[in-house]
């Protein structure tokens, strides 16, 4: 018997959670002088209440996007990517090195490549830990977030060595203009809607498209039935000859892919170089994103939009008050407190309550 | 590399060892109980804020070390009450704390002091002083051992002591104690201490705790011994190269002391040397920055002396026959 | 008549709609070893549970010596001199014996006066009891039986005189048991009260001086074990249920569809689950497998379905089919045609957040039929689970529920329809009726012998006897990983099933009494 409506679950719990972490967020403020309401009107103004918030809170939200599916296609699979910040990292770096490779001439022939190898070097980064979880048991946690680390150290690597541009900076030489994305303001130029010059460009449509396709893999694929079926209960993977090894490794690559994903937007759309650090916790925003999206396409969308409006929010509030952005890096924590690892407070009572009103306990089978 | 090269890096070993040190330690406590704790990081970096920040306000490094100790604890105890009570996810928990800290530590100090998400920089009586151990002076025209006693080992603040006595101690208390015994036992079988009568989530509570408190200790010794005042961020990641300590030490204190003196002597190395030059071969400094983690995954895939965590670790504990 | 050591009046205890104890009453006197029988499911581990406080009961009284007492937790069972072996002992494997028998109740916050202390005293009950154990060895270094004896030291070290063991011969060699027996028996001569939880008829005849049985829930009798025997026993146990009437033809069967040779399974602890059998099951028959559950019947149902590796011969329509590595896993099994209703619907049969026209196609979700390229089409498999909830009246008709939202009979409607609607060569079957409704158990019996009738061969394993004995054409009778003997059912009955599930093989004859005795001892001098 299902202890919670459909609804109560995917609807009012993650609301109920949000709300908690956002009157705790407001306390916050307060207690640091501010008036929250008055913070909370700013961060609102600042990320939608122009064309210039808005480009620059679709564009957190596209990398939020596809860090966020990367924790979710893993959860599906009850597998804690936490990796995604490494993942992204050598995504970036296979998207620069794709661009760095070849003097491209136009966009949609360097899009398709760089895509490819973002995908690919994220893969190869989630690969080595789900290989050792399937193979040899160790916990995937501890490696990814090992592997972060590690990534962070190649990267500075690559970067004060073989690719690093003349120049003191540890970043490489700007991609070639052929490589260059276009922009919402250019997109949206063409069919004459003004828009201002934000960092927002055609990326977020491969999001969406990655979002459709991850809804396509997980509820329409047969490899996301199996993926789903592992996910439940690995017995009954066995008992449909469904192998753990398998799933484990596809979905692993999968999620290092979308995790590497990531660089198309922000090397490739943005910086336009590869530098030291290109996601700057996005990785890590994608654990909240997942979890509060309920490991759905479309909870991740609208939760990524949710943060992405957060993050530009949070860079106006730094503006116009004395509240520094990391009031966002607040909200992002309990958020993920909540409906992370508190949602058994909230779940437990509810559940209770909602029995109450189903029907009274009736006599049944005895069980020992 | 001459030999005053060596003492200094020596030197530098054992202060860059001693906040991994007391943070594996307090992971030592978590994990040997069966709560996972991948938030040593954030409790590290909160309590080198309020540490720092308290000692700056008060001119007071004492009152600094208990604030930081204070707030270590509450988010300890944050842990706790998520994975404890509520049976909830430990890692995320951990997650979460660690966002936390990261983003409570900047909104307050820029509060406190508006000089951009830092202390202001603390002098006297508000850092640790250094600590000659006895006899340094005289001892240090001994060859080659007067040195190492009087340069390397002699001259540090206090916490560094404190920490590296916190391994025999915590040793003693978890093989030589009562506590220790139910702690060992809870984190690999929950059910053996419940059934004998004694409360699984005490123990668990007073293992947690004790974890805020030696990562209060580590985070205080960051900005008050190591550092002088709190910058954004300044734990650095060490929350994470003391976890992978803490594996590769299979979970046990003398083994902690030797894997955090290694980790701490391969910071040392990176930070006095861009690249290390073997003579055949260059090793990178990068290389020697990520070997602590390259170590752990190594471990963990078992090629090498396979570690074996708390069997009971991660998992709430829910009554059953 | 002095006040009996433990005496529990009206102990009622439910889990959500289930009541695993109904109104219970027991009096278990002083320096007795006091048996409590019943099958798989009665309700005698909850009702210790309650006594050791791990659950509180809902309604009733615990008496202990005549004073009424409350016990909230484990150490207040303790405490009232309570002492507890769980079936899956609560040892830590990495400690040593001593340790292990010190945790909890140290003396003082220093170990060393503890473990000092403890080492002589255990030394002193060692002697005593005839329990000799290596105080410094490692739990995971000591067998079962070595294991079991540290439990029952633990529960002696604090003092216990009310000793209760939860089916404490499960993982036991018959040696082993009669070793723990004769140590039962010393305890009882030095005054303690014990009271042994168990299926098992032999044990519970061979040292009980009083049985009271377990059935559904509720206690159904309390009678002297020298009074009572056996079948009296076994029949209190499985009690006279409605014997649901299966109209079947007698069976015609063809050539051999399966047959094993010298399987063994060994499980993931090293423990030898299925001791090399063999059988065979032909086209047109039911073999039924009957046995308590935990003797091997489920470790070979998931190594024919293709869950876990064994070794030995297992041939289907004459070609061997692969025990372990490469083509042995369930989706093969599938292809070759063997069908696989499983134990647990709940977590290996059904996926519980699936709806019911995702679950229509589990384990055979890449079957052309469901496919179109890499997708699912979802399409045909919602036209084929409308067809099968039809076809089988899955209620409610809604194949848009999620299998959770299913009454348990329904959630095994779903397997069956699936399972059965490919009409396999030969169908594995468990527990097909575990937590079904009446209506649904005959329907889902029809289908069973309608899938017989067709000419397929079907291997049903069940702890129900009477669902053994009516849809059965041959009974295989398990026990400890063996097969203890074939029967049909027309030439037995329950009682001798019964002793055959029990570990009792000579049955030939009506027994008096004494030659009951006469063949418990042999089958104990024989084991040991």
């Amino acid at each position: 018997m299902q202890k919670l409506p459909k609804w109560a679950d995917v609807g009012l719990i993650p609301a109920i959670n949000l709300a908690l972490a956002l009157i705790v967020s407001g306390l916050v403020v307060s207690l640091i002088g501010q008036d929250p309401f008055e913070a909370l009107a700013i961060m609102v103004r600042g990320a939608v209440g122009s064309t210039y918030g808005w480009g620059y809170t679709l564009y957190y939200a596209t990398n939020f996007v596809f860090t966020g599916l990367a924790v979710a296609i893993a959860f599906h699979a009850k597998l804690f990517n936490i990796g995604g910040e490494g993942q992204a990292q050598l995504g970036s770096l296979g998207v620069a090195l794709v661009c760095l490779a070849v003097p491209w001439p136009h966009w949609t022939l360097a899009l398709p490549s760089a895509i490819v190898g973002g995908a690919l070097f994220g893969a190869a980064w989630a690969a080595i830990p789900g290989y050792l979880q399937a193979k040899r048991g160790s916990h995937i946690v501890i490696t990814t977030i090992m592997f972060n680390f590690i990534a962070s150290a190649l990267l500075v690597y690559l970067l004060v060595g073989a690719l690093k541009a003349p120049g003191m900076a540890p970043e490489t030489v700007r991609f070639p203009e052929g490589a260059r994305l276009p922009s919402a303001q250019e997109i949206l130029a063409v069919v004459g809607i003004p828009f201002s010059r934000t960092p927002l460009n055609i990326s977020f449509l491969v999001a969406l498209i990655a979002c459709w396709g991850v809804w396509l893999l997980l509820w329409r694929m047969r490899l996301g039935y199996e993926i789903r079926a592992f996910g439940h209960s690995e017995p009954a993977a066995r008992y449909a000859g469904i192998s753990p090894l398998r799933i484990t490794m596809l979905t692993m690559l999968i999620s290092g892919a979308l995790a590497g994903l990531m660089g198309i937007n922000a090397v490739m759309g943005e910086q336009e170089r590869l530098l030291q650090d290109n996601v700057l916790g996005a990785g890590f925003v994608g654990i909240a994103v997942a979890l509060m999206g309920r490991s759905h396409p479309v909870g991740v969308l609208l939760a990524a939009i949710l943060f992405g409006a957060l993050y530009q929010g949070g860079a106006e509030l730094e503006f116009e008050t004395s509240v520094p952005r990391e009031m966002v890096v607040v909200i992002q924590a309990l958020v993920i407190l909540f409906t992370g690892a508190l949602d058994g407070m909230v779940r437990g009572p509810l559940e209770k309550s909602f029995l109450r009103f189903r029907n009274k306990p009736k006599p049944g089978v005895p069980a020992e | 590399m001459s030999f005053f090269d060596i003492i200094q890096i020596l030197d530098s070993t054992i202060r860059l060892a001693t906040p991994l040190l007391l943070a594996c330690l307090a992971g030592l406590f978590s994990e040997r109980s069966g709560i996972v704790d991948i938030g040593l990081e954030g409790k590290m970096l909160v309590a080198a804020f309020f540490s720092a920040a308290v000692a700056a306000l008060t001119g007071d490094v004492w009152l600094g070390m208990l604030a930081g100790i204070a707030a270590s604890m509450v988010f300890a105890l944050i842990h706790g009450v998520a994975s404890i009570t509520f049976r909830g996810d430990q890692l995320i928990s951990g997650v979460a704390i660690n966002f936390l800290a990261a983003g409570m530590t900047v909104l307050i100090a820029q509060d406190w002091f508006q000089q951009g998400s830092r202390t202001p920089a603390l002098t006297g009586e508000a850092r640790f002083d250094t600590l000659d151990l006895p006899f340094a002076e005289a001892l240090s025209g001994v060859p080659f051992l007067g040195p190492l006693y009087a340069d390397a080992l002699s001259g540090h603040t206090i916490l560094v002591y404190v920490g590296f006595l916190a391994v025999p101690a915590t040793w003693w208390v978890l093989f030589r104690t009562r506590f220790g015994l139910r702690l060992r036992a809870v984190g690999e079988n929950p059910g053996a201490v419940d059934t004998a009568g004694v409360s699984v989530n005490r123990l668990r509570y007073a293992a947690v705790l004790i974890a805020g408190l030696l990562c209060g200790l580590a985070g205080a010794y960051l900005a008050t011994g190591l550092a002088a005042g709190f910058t954004k961020d300044m734990t650095a990641g060490r929350g994470f190269i003391a976890l992978a300590a803490l594996i590769f030490a299979k979970w046990r204190p003398w083994y902690a002391l030797f894997a955090c003196l290694l980790f701490g002597f391969l910071q040392a190395l990176s930070n006095r040397y861009s690249t290390l030059d073997l003579g055949l071969i260059e090793i990178p400094n990068a290389f020697v920055l990520a070997l602590p983690y390259i170590l752990t995954v190594v471990i963990l895939a078992g090629f090498v002396g396979r570690a074996t965590p708390p069997r009971a670790g991660g998992e709430p504990y829910i009554k059953e026959r | 008549m002095s006040d009996p050591a433990i005496e529990l009046r009206g102990i009622s205890k439910s889990f959500g709609p289930v009541h695993a104890n109904k109104d219970i009453d027991l009096r278990v006197m002083p320096g007795t070893i006091h048996g409590i029988i019943g099958e798989n499911g009665a309700g005698k581990s909850t009702l210790m549970s309650i006594l050791y406080g791990f659950y509180k009961a809902d309604r009733g009284e615990i008496h202990v010596r005549g004073n009424k007492v409350d016990i909230p937790d484990s150490q207040a069972a303790i405490r009232a001199g309570i002492g507890m072996v769980f079936q899956h002992f609560k040892l830590v494997q990495n400690f040593t014996v001593l340790e292990n028998i010190v945790l909890g109740a140290e003396e003082g916050a220093l170990l060393k006066t503890s473990l000092g202390r403890a080492r002589k005293l255990l030394k002193q009950l060692s002697d005593e009891y005839e329990l000799h154990v290596d105080p410094d060895a490692r739990i995971e270094n000591l067998g079962v039986g070595m294991q079991q004896r540290v439990e029952i030291l633990k529960a002696l070290y604090r003092q216990a005189d009310i000793l209760i063991l939860d089916e404490p011969t499960g993982v036991l060699t018959p040696s082993e048991a009669d070793h723990l027996f004769r140590i039962l028996e010393g305890l009882k001569r030095e005054g303690k009260t014990i009271i042994l939880i168990t299926h098992k008829l032999r044990e519970i005849m061979e040292v009980t001086d009083t049985v009271s049985v377990m059935r559904r829930g509720e206690m159904t009798a309390t009678v002297k074990t020298a009074e009572t025997d056996p079948e009296e026993l076994a029949e209190l146990m499985v009690g006279r249920k409605v014997l649901l009437q299966v109209d079947k033809a007698p069976a015609k069967t063809g050539e051999t569809v399966l047959e094993v040779r010298n399987l063994q399974v060994v499980d993931e602890s090293g423990v030898e689950r299925v001791r090399k059998i063999s059988l065979e099951v032909k086209r047109g028959e039911i073999l039924g497998i009957a046995g308590v559950a935990g003797n091997g019947q489920s470790e070979l149902l998931e190594v024919l379905g293709g869950m876990r590796e064994g070794t030995g011969e297992v041939l289907l329509n004459g070609a061997p089919l692969p025990l372990a590595g490469a083509g042995s896993d369930a989706r093969t099994r599938r292809r070759v045609g063997v069908g696989h209703v499983p134990e647990d619907r709940q977590t290996e049969g059904l996926i519980m957040n699936f709806y019911a026209w995702e679950n229509v196609g589990f384990g055979y979700h890449d079957d052309p039929r469901y496919n179109r390229g890499p997708l699912m089409n979802n399409h045909a498999l919602r036209e084929d689970a409308e067809a099968k909830i039809a076809k089988f009246d899955v209620r409610p008709a809604n194949c848009w529920h999620t299998a959770r939202n299913f009454s348990g009979g329904n959630q095994q409607k779903i397997v069956i329809a699936r399972e059965l609607e490919r009409e396999p060569d030969l169908l594995l079957v468990g527990q097909p009726t575990r937590g079904v409704d009446i209506g649904a158990i005959e329907f889902i019996h029809e289908q069973i012998v309608a899938l017989r009738d067709q000419g397929k061969a079907i291997l049903l394993v069940s702890v129900e006897l009477d669902e053994i004995m009516s849809l059965s054409d041959r009974i295989a009778v398990m026990f400890d990983g063996r097969i203890m003997g074939e029967r049909l059912p027309a030439d037995t009955n329950e009682r001798e099933l019964g002793l055959l599930m029990a570990g009792i093989t000579d049955t030939e004859h009506e027994h008096s009494h004494d030659e009951i005795e006469q063949n418990l001892a042999q089958s104990s001098g024989k084991a040991g």
